[in-house]
């Protein structure tokens, strides 16, 4: 192992061979995690921790917990009684209904939880309680460790404001805005023409992209303001926003810092999480191609001085915008273990939930800034329950009734909390898991993304597959050229799916029609004694037409042994595989290169969808005969929907703003549908007269019911 | 059957038909019907007294103008509906060159009102019968052809059905009739009707002993709906095709009702509200596929085993998503297609009557690659319980499954019967015993699975052990009772004070599987996930199952 950054000092020998056994079992192909739990057996540890948490990070932390031989409550709402976490955990616990305020939100019975068990820690993971104050406090007064930083840089750094006058005290650079609480729309009209346009509302408690608004005027303004102050009253119970000025084309790139309670801190390079839809994050890697190494030491020397600056200790990330100068700005600080730490273990090799138990414990650190290598790269995607063609990702829900991790691969991390026959419900965040690939080089690492995704299989809810694939095989995403921007940018009429070129197309078109075939053949073939004797038809050459999207295409197959020869309008494709009709996924061989399809669904009457490069297909194909006949069948006429207007998830009704009678303009707001806690406006398609309401506030609606008929 | 030609008269779809009508009336000698090609038949003189032709040519002649039916206007026609012809229905339902054609020089007999004459006359009259195979197995069609004055029924029509339907009989092969007839042939009067009559007795003769299925693609009006109503299945085309016994013009004359044929006896009301058609397709492509698809699932006659096709899945397949299947709660729903798609192989599931009575799931399937017929509880709808269209419905598919050798499967979980009056009145009492009759007589094997609640009467109905259920599982979230909690509660311990607790002591005694597992009522409590690989290796041991009733004329069912 030639790795560059060992230094010949003892004590990172050490480090070494203990890192160096971590690459050799990814070497061996069945490396489940991509770090390295080294916990030594002297150093005594907590005997039983709570998790405050629940799916992939509850998950998480059990599996660290576990290898550290330390024993684990999971809590849970009722809902979630057999849910992964909880089946995983030692003891489990569960605090409430399904609602989050009521269970996962619910100090009281979390505390009660902690008290009933006996857990000497409490690990929250992000979100719900991880950076609440208030829950900290309380387990502190209850001499129960929090797995995470001390209550006051919570307050500090959890406060958008406080966070940033802390962050200019220490010399870290800081973006132009507003430090002080928004109370009125006409106040934030006033300041944001200060700062100048655009602006970007946020709410002062928030995080991870809900309760933000861009604002461009003082219309955008207004409204920003009212949909952030609700979104931020019921996400974080603080209502409190702040303006700032928002940097156009950034990239959003976060150091991970590590401190312990004994001053000491580190930081372990960076994560470039630039690839964001409603600035939530889809794709990130580790490291980032646009740093420089000393852009990444200032960046890093940065995130150290505002932690030590706050006392911090434990885990935490300080995420910057970066500029296309490489001018850098400090946005804010994750008090928490960040969704997207496994990147960093991937290129580190550290494990940061056994490093955040072993601070809270009250050890040092063992490591030195120079211990830390940036060895490979990761990629990370995060699979999420939503509809991709719709504005980069609405939220769907419905049951996993196939579920397969593409654990079969080298080198890939899953991190899930699902499993097969698990509910992705309304009521929590619509992520199924983060998909990481590693490998020694960012090519190496985004050819084995490309081979998970399309080794995942996901049945039963909508997933957005499509567009991870779509996005890290973009020129532009390869050449490194990315901004917060890049999906608008690339996508600017929606994301519309892979887009087929002419060698594509005739290779999908020819995996549908050998699959075609190889049904048809299995349909001929009866087992046992027969009273009757069958005739199967024995063909050697089957003239088919098979229609995708628009177009027809005349199609011919031969087949000798498992080999297909298939001509495409006038080309020919081979394409060989197993042909397991159960199976959910197809590895063929194409003209001899090897690609993974998967079979979503077949009919009788040759209906195929097949997923292909990420992206599913609608292929229709037919015998000759059939198709000759198809075209006497009438065309069936949908639905006129211009005029209806349906869900376009499922979610609660929070306002409707129309009445029977009322006219609208187009684009006018019409209601708004709260999804996963996030609130989406619906808008009139066209100018109208609305001619009834069939819904109200309050109200849990389902993907595609009607809510508003306009006349 | 008076009613039938009111309905013709009456049915707008008829058009095609009326013009057939007219062109009866007499043609001048020599004229020549420009929609009719072969102008040879048209001559007033008989051919065949005055031909030229030898016997070769004239076999040719009639051959080609048997393939063109009523001629190529009329297939147009036939075509601008959206409906294919008696011929390409066939030849898209079977195997590439595979029909067998019989009776293609039947012509009918009828010599009044000018039908004697030859430009009257069609080779083959307005039906096409034979045989052929569908993935290579045996079957025999029939398949009405509508440009042949609207596909009516004369007495040759009628004979070229029957003589089909002898041989699949002899045989021990299936028949399958696309139905696509205006009705009777009115010309021929009474011989129609003794037609229709023969056809009827011969769909009773082969009911049980070789598998018929009616695929409806056209009108089918009037006593012709009982043929399709005496088979087994009856499919429906979505927007082109009609059951009903008198049409709307008569509905409106009789009971004043305004009602259109679609709302009368289209595919949707057949599917749905009345339960007369199993399934029904988007357009003729699609039913004839389906059929194929269908036809693979069943065997050739009674004297089969369920077939066994090559299966691509694992009969040891473990089925985790099932662990997690029942909801916590016991008034919360869950769809059992979900299971049972889970279960089969390859999540093949072909539903019949998918949308009546819905409360009810049933269909075939296949394990390890052999046909079963299953049978579900839906939480989903009307949690579950047994009603009049319910019971019915799936007492006809249990009875289907045991005449032809088809395992049953049948997941339970099930409230009980639907109380209140309608009920009552509908005659729920002789409608549940339908079902609980045909799992009782049944002698095929039989598995059950109770995933959730057992309740009441519907629990011994439901496949239970008392009724000759060969392997009756639990899961561990089954609760076999007389009723649920709340209820029983209320009886037992009426005028109790605390019946919170009377509750808890009664769930906890009855809301489990263990009061039927310790009596032996339940087999086995098995593990969700490991259900799939117990009914596969079951399947295998049963596959020898004899079991006999004992010896009857027929049996009485309570109908």
């Amino acid at each position: 192992m030639a790795a560059h950054w060992l230094s010949p000092s003892l004590n990172r020998l050490l480090f070494a061979v203990k890192y160096s056994s971590f690459q050799s079992r990814c070497c061996a192909g069945h490396c489940y995690a991509h770090y390295s739990t080294v916990s030594s057996p002297s150093e005594k540890t907590f005997d039983k921790i709570l998790i405050a948490n629940r799916g992939e990070i509850a998950c998480r932390v059990i599996k660290t917990c576990r290898k550290m031989g330390i024993q684990t409550v999971a809590v849970h709402s009722d809902v979630d009684s057999s849910a992964v976490h909880v089946k995983m955990a030692d003891e489990a616990v569960c605090v409430g209904p399904a609602p989050t305020n009521k269970s996962y939100l619910n100090m009281d019975a979390i505390m009660e939880a902690v008290r009933a068990t006996g857990a000497q820690a409490v690990h929250p993971g992000y979100g719900f309680l991880s950076e609440n104050k208030e829950f900290a406090k309380r387990l502190a007064a209850e001499n129960v460790a929090f797995i995470g930083p001390d209550t006051h840089a919570i307050m500090a750094m959890g406060d958008k404001i406080e966070s940033k006058l802390i962050a200019k005290a220490a010399a870290v650079n800081t973006i132009p805005g507003y430090d002080g609480v928004v109370k009125t729309a006409e106040e934030a009209v006033t300041i944001s023409q200060q700062i100048g346009y655009p602006v970007m509302i946020k709410a002062s408690a928030g995080g991870g992209g809900k309760g933000m608004r861009i604002a461009w005027n003082d219309n955008e303004t207004r409204e920003g303001f009212r949909f952030s102050s609700q979104e931020a009253a019921s996400s974080f119970g603080d209502d409190r926003l702040l303006i700032e000025k928002f940097i156009d084309n950034p990239r959003h790139i976060e150091i991970q810092v590590l401190a312990d309670k004994h001053g000491n801190a580190l930081w372990l390079n960076e994560r470039e999480c630039s690839i964001q839809r409603r600035n939530q994050k889809v794709v990130e890697e580790a490291p980032s191609t646009f740093l420089d190494p000393e852009t990444r030491r200032a960046m890093g020397e940065q995130a150290v001085k505002l932690a030590k600056a706050v006392q911090y200790s434990s885990a935490g990330t300080v995420e910057f915008l970066v500029d296309s100068k490489k001018n850098f700005y400090f946005l804010e600080m994750n008090t928490r273990l960040q969704v997207e730490h496994p990147i960093t273990e991937c290129i580190t090799g550290l494990d940061l939930v056994e490093q955040m138990i072993r601070v809270a414990k009250g050890y040092h650190l063992k490591y030195k800034q120079e211990d830390i290598p940036i060895n490979g790269w990761a990629i990370e995607s995060r699979v999420y329950a939503e509809d991709p063609y719709k504005s980069f990702g609405l939220p769907s829900v419905g049951r996993l009734s196939q579920y397969q991790e593409p654990l079969n691969l080298s080198n890939v991390r899953v991190d899930s909390g699902i499993q097969e026959g698990s509910d992705i419900s309304i009521y929590y965040d619509p992520m199924i898991s983060k998909l990481v690939t590693y490998g020694a080089t960012r090519a190496e690492a985004l050819s084995k993304m490309e081979d998970a995704l399309d080794n995942y299989v996901i049945r039963g809810v909508t997933h957005n597959i499509a567009l991870l694939r779509e996005i890290i095989t973009h020129p532009r995403f390869i050449s490194g050229d990315i901004t917060t921007n890049f999906l608008p940018e690339v996508y600017p009429e929606g994301f519309t799916g892979l887009q087929l070129g002419a060698d594509s197309r005739r290779e999908l078109l020819a995996c549908a029609a050998a699959l075609h075939i190889t049904a048809q053949l299995r349909s001929q073939r009866l087992l046992g004694d027969l009273r009757v004797s069958s005739a199967p038809v024995e063909l050697s050459r089957w003239d088919l037409v098979v229609e995708l999207e628009e177009g027809k295409h005349s199609v011919e197959v031969t087949k000798s042994a498992n080999v297909y020869t298939v001509e495409v309008d006038g080309e020919q494709v081979e394409v060989s595989g197993l042909w397991n009709l159960a199976s959910p996924l197809l590895p063929l061989s194409i003209n001899g290169t090897h690609r993974m399809l998967q079979c979503l669904s077949r009919d009788a009457s040759g209906r195929i969808d097949l997923q292909y490069k990420g992206t599913s297909f609608k292929i229709r194909v037919l015998s000759k005969l059939a198709a000759q006949l198809n075209s006497y069948m009438p065309e069936k006429v949908p639905e006129d929907t211009s005029s209806l207007l349906r869900s376009p998830m499922p979610g609660t009704v929070v306002a409707v703003s129309v009445k029977p009678g009322d006219t609208v303009a187009e684009g006018q707001e019409i209601c708004v549908i709260e999804a996963m806690k996030m609130q989406n406006s619906l808008t009139a398609a066209r100018g109208a007269k609305v001619k009834s309401v069939h819904c109200k506030a309050g109200e849990t609606v389902g993907e595609g019911d009607l809510l508003v008929e306009l006349e | 059957m008076a009613a039938l030609s009111v309905a013709r008269r009456s049915c707008g779809l008829l058009n095609g038909f009326r013009t057939s009508f007219r062109s009866l009336t007499p043609v001048k000698h020599g004229a020549v019907a420009a929609a009719m090609p072969q102008t040879s038949l048209y001559r007033d003189c008989r051919w065949y007294s005055v031909s030229h032709l030898s016997v070769k040519e004239r076999i040719d002649k009639k051959r080609s103008a048997a393939l063109l039916g009523g001629g190529q206007q009329r297939i147009d026609a036939q075509h601008k509906k959206g409906k294919l012809t008696a011929r390409e229905r066939v030849e898209l339902l079977l195997d590439p060159e595979s029909f067998v054609e019989s009776d293609m020089f039947v012509e009918h007999r009828c010599s009044d009102f000018g039908m004697e004459q030859d430009r009257n006359k069609f080779a083959g009259d307005s039906v096409v019968t034979g045989h052929g195979r569908i993935n290579g197995r045996l079957v025999y069609v029939f398949s009405q052809d509508f440009t042949v004055f609207g596909g009516s029924l004369s007495g040759a029509h009628a004979q070229k059905i029957c003589k089909i339907m002898d041989q699949a009989m002899m045989v021990g092969a299936p028949v399958i009739g696309l139905n696509d007839s205006g009705g009777a042939r009115i010309q021929e009067g009474v011989e129609s009707l003794a037609g229709y009559a023969d056809i009827f007795l011969r769909n009773v003769m082969a009911s049980g002993v070789v598998p018929q299925i009616s695929l409806i693609m056209g009108p089918c009006a009037g006593g012709a709906v009982y043929s399709p109503a005496l088979t087994d299945f009856t499919f429906m085309v979505k927007d082109t095709s009609y059951l009903f016994i008198t049409g709307p013009d008569v509905v409106k004359s009789v009971t004043n009702e305004d009602v259109t044929q679609e709302e009368l006896g289209g595919a949707k009301t057949h599917t749905t509200v009345s339960g007369v058609a199993h399934r029904a397709f988007e357009d003729d492509v699609e039913a004839l596929l389906n059929m194929r698809e269908f036809f693979n699932f069943l065997p050739l006659s009674n004297l089969d085993p369920a077939p066994i096709r090559e299966c691509h899945d694992s009969s040891n397949r473990l089925v985790h998503s099932l662990d997690t299947i029942v909801p916590f709660e016991t008034t919360k729903a869950y769809d059992m297609l979900d299971i049972i798609h889970a279960i089969v192989d390859e999540s093949d599931f072909f539903e019949i009557m998918p949308n009546y009575a819905k409360n009810i799931v049933v269909g075939f399937a296949r394990m390890n690659g052999r046909t079963v017929g299953i049978v579900g509880n839906q939480p989903k709808v009307a949690s579950g319980c047994l009603d009049i269209n319910s019971s019915v419905k799936g007492a006809r598919f249990v009875r289907f499954c045991d005449a032809f050798n088809i395992p049953i499967i049948t997941f339970v979980d099930v409230p009980g019967f639907l109380p209140g009056t309608a009920q009552e009145y509908g005659g729920i009492i002789r409608h549940g015993a339908k079902l609980l009759y045909a799992f009782a007589e049944a002698t095929v094997p039989k598995i059950t699975i109770i995933t959730r609640k057992a309740y009441g009467g519907a629990y011994d109905v439901m496949s239970s052990k008392h009724l000759r259920g060969d392997m009756n599982y639990a899961w561990p979230t089954a609760e076999v009772a007389v009723m649920g909690a709340k209820g029983a509660v209320q009886i037992i311990f009426r005028g109790k004070e605390n019946q919170a607790e009377a509750e808890a002591e009664y769930v906890e005694k009855f809301a489990n599987p263990f009061p039927a597992a310790v009596r032996g009522f339940v087999d086995d409590i098995i593990e969700p996930a490991t259900t799939r690989k117990k009914i596969c290796r079951d399947l295998e041991v049963l596959a020898s199952k004899k079991q006999k009733n004992p010896w009857k004329k027929h049996a009485n069912i309570p109908l």
